[in-house]
């Protein structure tokens, strides 16, 4: 897979070439399983399915959807990595406490509100 | 001992005893051969076979053996060595113990012929599962465990109470088809639907396996759920509300996966999708969903088994699980990589890989039954299930940037678990009829004709496209640390959040209450002091100054009588 060096060894994907090797094959299974739909014919069960290249469709829109849905998601589900632990676990409240006591200490002990 | 009759679970409790007495490689020799024996054993015992005896006016089944009970026991026995093995380096009595009395407890729920026996088993599996979560040693763990444990036994609780209808209307406890009839069959739908992680009811999964520990999620992903799956394909076969509980749970749970970031919590996210369609299977009913429903379960036992291992072995030699800590691990764990990849392609239901070979089952299913939105959305998931199991999984933990981490490939033990489970997954997807033999219906299923290679492959090769030009676009949703809120919020913050204020309200008038009554009660006992022993009415007075007194008294009635 990789050739052995003395120093920091060079990896598959370290060269970006093998990367975009790696990409145009999948380009080119794409294609093909495109044209593929010319020569052999399929079952249709589904009335959706007569549309040409429905699978191929179908998969790159649903997946398209399905990451931008869930990137959306995030605005309004996503929080910070301790929200839980901030008040179920005891020694993160402990230690959260002299963190936030320092941090009075450094304001000035001021009460904003 | 080696009599048909011998219940599938003995060996396991026996095994974990003897485990007990033992230590060192004779106690893993005695864990790796337990389900080996037990498995051959399991092999001789021809289907119709039944243990049973009486119990206060009840037939008892306690083992009672048929086609679809004997496929989900092969399945437990496999999935219990590989995951015996997979852990057999961990030096840990309790992980060892209960690890083998979980595997058993699941497979004694599988052959429970009566309802009271599935109860038994059914709290076996939460109380000796729990401990594979605590073990991990910390306090997230131990609170999350807690939260799964109460989960777990709420769901035995129900399906106690459930049985008890269930016994009073029906006059038995046979466990055979129930349906959604009556509070009984409702309230055991629901006790199954709870450990099968049903929408609303699912987040004890993605709460409590993420946090057990590299080796005890592997257990953990193969026994419960796969139960709660059987316990519906046995009670409930064709109830219709099914197919739109496993629809929503094919659909909801790949969006929370794709933005999650601790990569076996994807993965739970996963499984709970993969759940879905067993759960539209079971709901459609016909010959060929159920059949679809069951390989599908234990297919998904082996590639999930598979994919959970890979993730347990990153986390093991690691330390790390996040997908925004992790990346270009393939350089220093290339073998394990690549067994990932074989678990991401099976659970992608790549043709030659085993989910392809199930899951076309169930869809099938679903268009010859006249559910067409269920087979679009299920394409859907499917296609979903590749993006973010199949791709992101082994993307994030081996490829991506380079995090930098340099380590080395995994004991040797996992090493092994892994291989076994990947040349099964392979060996069922290239030849498929070892698997439907086993099946409970004979459907003459036939999954490799050109049109379904062609649209599955076509299916995959543009979900892949379309990952790949989400990352060149930069719109894919980097891995961010992060938790994500789902059902769980609810009972993790938003209820202790608002019964806060409202318990500190009723403290505060409770202690105001008692204020008020130890006033009151400190007057009364004033008053009653004065006539205590101490008080002023009973102190002990000189019997001189009584003289006194009746001397006043006697003289002040000897001057009034001069008048």
């Amino acid at each position: 897979m990789a050739k052995q060096n003395n120093t920091e060894k060079q990896y598959l994907f370290d060269n970006p070439k093998n990367i975009k090797r790696l990409l145009y094959i999948v380009y080119a299974c794409c294609i093909l399983l495109v044209l593929l739909d010319f020569v052999i014919h399929r079952h249709i069960y589904h009335s959706w399915e007569s549309l040409f290249g429905f699978y191929a469709i179908y998969g790159f829109v649903g997946c398209v959807v399905l990451v931008l849905i869930a990137k959306w998601m995030r605005t309004f589900l996503m929080r910070d990595e301790d929200y839980y632990d901030r008040i179920e676990l005891k020694q993160q409240q402990i230690s959260e406490q002299a963190t936030e006591q320092k941090a009075e200490e450094q304001a000035g002990g001021k009460h904003v509100d | 001992m080696w009599i048909n009759e011998m219940p599938a679970f003995a060996p396991f409790f026996i095994g974990a005893l003897i485990a007990l007495l033992t230590t060192g490689k004779l106690r893993q020799a005695i864990l790796l051969i337990t389900p080996v024996i037990s498995g051959i054993h399991l092999l001789t015992v021809p289907v119709g076979t039944s243990l049973g005896f009486e119990l206060v006016g009840f037939s008892l089944e306690v083992y009672r053996v048929d086609k679809l009970s004997l496929l989900f026991g092969y399945i437990f026995h496999i999935a219990a060595f590989l995951a015996i093995l997979f852990s057999i380096h961990v030096k840990d009595t309790l992980q060892q113990i209960s690890g083998l009395l979980y595997a058993g407890s699941a497979i004694g729920a599988v052959f429970a012929g009566d309802l009271i026996t599935l109860f038994v088993f059914w709290e076996l599996l939460a109380i000796t599962s729990v401990f594979l979560i605590w073990a991990r040693g910390t306090e997230r763990a131990y609170v999350a465990g807690m939260r799964y444990l109460i989960i777990q036994v709420l769901s035995g609780v129900i399906l106690l109470v459930g049985i008890i209808f269930y016994a009073y209307h029906k006059q038995s406890i046979s466990f055979s088809l129930i349906g959604l009839e009556g509070t009984a069959g409702w309230l055991i739908f629901i006790a199954f639907g709870i450990k099968c992680a049903f929408p609303m009811l699912h987040n004890w999964l993605t709460d409590a396996y993420p946090e057990a520990t590299p080796t005890g999620t592997v257990f953990l992903s193969a026994f419960t759920t796969k139960v709660a799956v059987y316990a519906l394909a046995r009670a409930y076969p064709g109830t219709e509300l099914l197919v739109y509980i496993g629809v929503t749970m094919a659909c909801f749970p790949i969006f929370f996966a794709v933005i999650e970031n601790d990569l076996r919590r994807v993965l739970s996210y996963s499984m709970i999708n993969q759940i879905g369609f067993m759960v539209v299977g079971i709901g459609i009913g016909s010959a060929l969903a159920v059949n679809g429903a069951v390989s599908h379960a234990f297919n998904d036992i082996l590639f999930k088994g598979l994919l959970f291992m890979s993730m347990g072995a990153v986390l093991h030699m690691t330390g790390k699980i996040d997908g925004s800590r992790l990346g270009g691990l393939y350089k220093s764990m290339p073998k394990t990589a690549i067994l990932c990849m074989v678990g991401a392609a099976s659970i992608s239901a790549f043709p030659l890989f085993s989910g392809f070979v199930s899951k076309s089952m169930v869809m099938s299913a679903a268009i010859e039954n006249g559910y067409g939105w269920a087979w679009l959305l299920l394409l859907f998931s499917a296609a979903g299930v590749f993006h973010h199991a199949g791709i992101k999984i082994p993307y994030f933990a081996f490829f991506a940037h380079d995090s930098g981490i340099r380590t080395t490939e995994p004991p040797k033990n996992m090493l092994m678990a892994m291989t076994i489970s990947a040349v099964l997954c392979i060996a069922i997807g290239a030849y498929p009829n070892a698997l439907y033999q086993l099946l409970p219906f004979d459907t003459g299923y036939n999954p490799y004709d050109a049109t379904h290679v062609l649209t599955q492959l076509q299916l995959l090769f543009f979900s892949a496209l379309a990952f790949i030009w989400l990352n060149l676009r930069n719109m894919y949703p980097p891995e961010l640390p992060s938790v994500n809120l789902d059902v769980d919020w609810l009972y993790r913050r938003l209820f202790p959040a608002t019964l806060k204020p409202l318990f500190n309200g009723l403290w505060r008038l409770d202690a105001a209450f008692r204020s008020w009554f130890m006033n009151r009660l400190n007057g009364a006992l004033g008053l009653i002091s004065r006539h205590a022993p101490d008080g002023i009415l009973s102190r002990t007075q000189l019997s001189g100054s009584m003289v006194i007194w009746v001397t006043i008294l006697l003289a002040t009635y000897l001057i009034l009588s001069f008048w």
